[in-house]
């Protein structure tokens, strides 16, 4: 299969791919990883004229130490994220989650800026950076930074622009001595999109309630969301079985997926409360708190 | 629509030897290594990045990288070295992983098996010791219709043990 004919441009900054976007227009798309742009072209889905290669634009890999938060370039791969020792150390989120994504070959080449621009509803970054309270940073004539959390607007539909391109991810380290995360995701088969993904991370207190805990679910609607409801149950409470089931019917309450072959909307919902009960339960684990 | 075919000249070293070529941008990186350059044992299976058939590994940053080649322009393989499962045996000498997969017959029909041993190399280049089930993630983006997946994690193994112990690269 290969896609309609098209125009290969592979500028050397971003400066120029800038102004190759602006020349080319609606008939102008990026490439990053290729991961989803190839194979939604193959399938003719998308038939874009011009193909404006970021992969020779120099120092867009780097995963950096920004004192508090961590820096993520554009072109960090899938598995770059698996295996950078930064991430381990203060966002082990984000190295669960991306051992997660897909399979070695593209993770190899996939990048979580070109997943958060996709946009695919059962894609796992968008759950896990809404729940890291991540910002991205996307660049136009100007520059502009957008929360994760008002990013995502429907399937394969986000803020940005035409003639924008999304430089890095700005993810804050959860701060406090104990602190609890994970990305857990049901899967139907090794490498398949979620059935349903649950991001969450939690602080604990002195005294052992919580002090704060964000819950994120991708697959169950037509953008991941962030689980306010659920969240608002738990602030400042001491943790136990009934919160914990409180807080999963909460936030599963407001999903609306589809019946699809990975199951029926009603399966997916029930599965969304079991796998958020699930994650709170290891993520306030590993925050110290026995249950 | 661009109507005119427009070409644009790549040169790439495959199994360290260099082709210039000119190619439309819209052929499959898989494509070009199969009908432009005849190295037929790179598969296609799905063409649809499922089942491995087409990997093949990229050098990038240094370091060797398994990619599915039906997921990839010619173009972006511009300027840089690929290696294919030709490029894995010295002559009649076979690549361990190679001999692994040959002593554990983890291969009936074989059509995916050039996918798997370079996936397989892709693996045992970042991780020289890995587990069972590091292997079985390692190469879950391959899929196999015949053998059920079981001797081929067994080769994958063994052949990890027998780079080590004669301390052999695992990348030729
Ligand atoms: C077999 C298979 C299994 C997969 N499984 C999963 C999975 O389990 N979970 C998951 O989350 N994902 C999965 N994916 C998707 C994968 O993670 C992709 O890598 C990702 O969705 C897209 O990233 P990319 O870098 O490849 O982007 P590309 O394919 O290059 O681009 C995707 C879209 O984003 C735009 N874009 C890319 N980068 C930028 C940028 N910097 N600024 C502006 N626009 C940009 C492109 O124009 C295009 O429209 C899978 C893909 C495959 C093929
Ligand atoms: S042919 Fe490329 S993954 Fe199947
Ligand atoms: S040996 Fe036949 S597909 Fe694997």
């Amino acid at each position: 299969m290969n896609p309609r004919r098209f125009q290969y441009h592979s500028p050397r900054t971003l400066g120029d791919a800038l102004v190759m976007l602006e020349k080319y227009g609606e008939e102008a798309k990026v490439l990053a990883g290729g991961q989803s742009l190839i194979p939604m072209m193959k399938l003719r889905l998308l038939q874009p004229e011009h193909v404006i290669d970021l992969n020779n634009i120099p120092d867009l890999s780097y995963i950096e130490d920004r004192r508090g938060s961590i820096a993520i370039g554009a072109l960090a791969r899938h598995s770059d994220l698996e295996r950078s020792p930064l991430i381990r150390e203060k966002l082990p989120i984000i190295g669960e989650a991306a051992e997660q994504i897909a399979d070695q070959q593209v993770r190899n080449l996939g990048t979580m800026a070109g997943s958060a621009c996709h946009a695919d509803p059962a894609a796992d970054w968008p759950a896990v950076l809404q729940a890291l309270d991540a910002s991205f940073v996307v660049r136009g004539k100007d520059e502009r930074v957008v929360p994760a959390t008002q990013f995502f607007r429907g399937p394969f539909d986000t803020v940005v622009r035409q003639g924008e391109i999304m430089t890095e991810i700005d993810v804050p380290v959860p701060q406090g001595d104990r602190v609890g995360q994970t990305y857990l995701k049901f899967e139907r088969r090794a490498g398949d999109f979620a059935t349903v993904g649950v991001a969450a991370v939690v602080c604990v207190d002195g005294d052992g309630a919580i002090a704060s805990g964000a819950l994120a679910l991708s697959a169950v609607a037509p953008a991941a969301y962030r689980a306010t409801d659920a969240e608002k149950i738990m602030e400042g409470k001491k943790p136990t079985q009934r919160l914990i089931e409180e807080a999963a019917s909460a936030a599963a309450a407001p999903s609306s997926p589809a019946s699809d072959l990975r199951g029926s909307a009603e399966y997916k919902k029930e599965m969304a409360r079991v796998f958020v009960r699930r994650a709170l339960k290891t993520a306030l684990e590993r925050a110290g708190v026995k249950l | 629509m661009p109507e005119e075919k427009i070409v644009k000249k790549i040169s790439v070293q495959v199994n360290g030897t260099a082709y210039a070529s000119e190619v439309e941008p819209r052929l499959l990186l898989v494509q070009y290594v199969r009908e432009t350059l005849g190295l037929t044992g790179t598969h296609v299976g799905c063409d649809t990045t499922n089942c491995g058939a087409c990997t093949i590994l990229m050098e990038s940053g240094g370091e060797w990288k398994a990619v599915k080649s039906c997921t990839l322009f010619a173009v972006q393989a511009d300027g840089r070295k690929l290696l294919t499962i030709e490029g894995v045996a010295r002559g009649d000498e076979l690549h361990p992983v190679q001999n692994a997969f040959w002593e554990n017959h983890a291969l009936q029909c074989g059509y995916c098996t050039p996918g798997m041993v370079m996936a397989s190399l892709g693996l045992l280049a970042r991780n020289g010791s890995p587990t069972e089930e590091e292997v079985r993630k390692g190469l879950s983006g391959n899929l196999c219709r015949c053998t059920g997946y079981q001797n081929i994690v067994k080769a994958v193994l063994s052949a990890s043990k027998d780079i080590k112990e004669k301390r052999l690269p695992v990348i030729p």
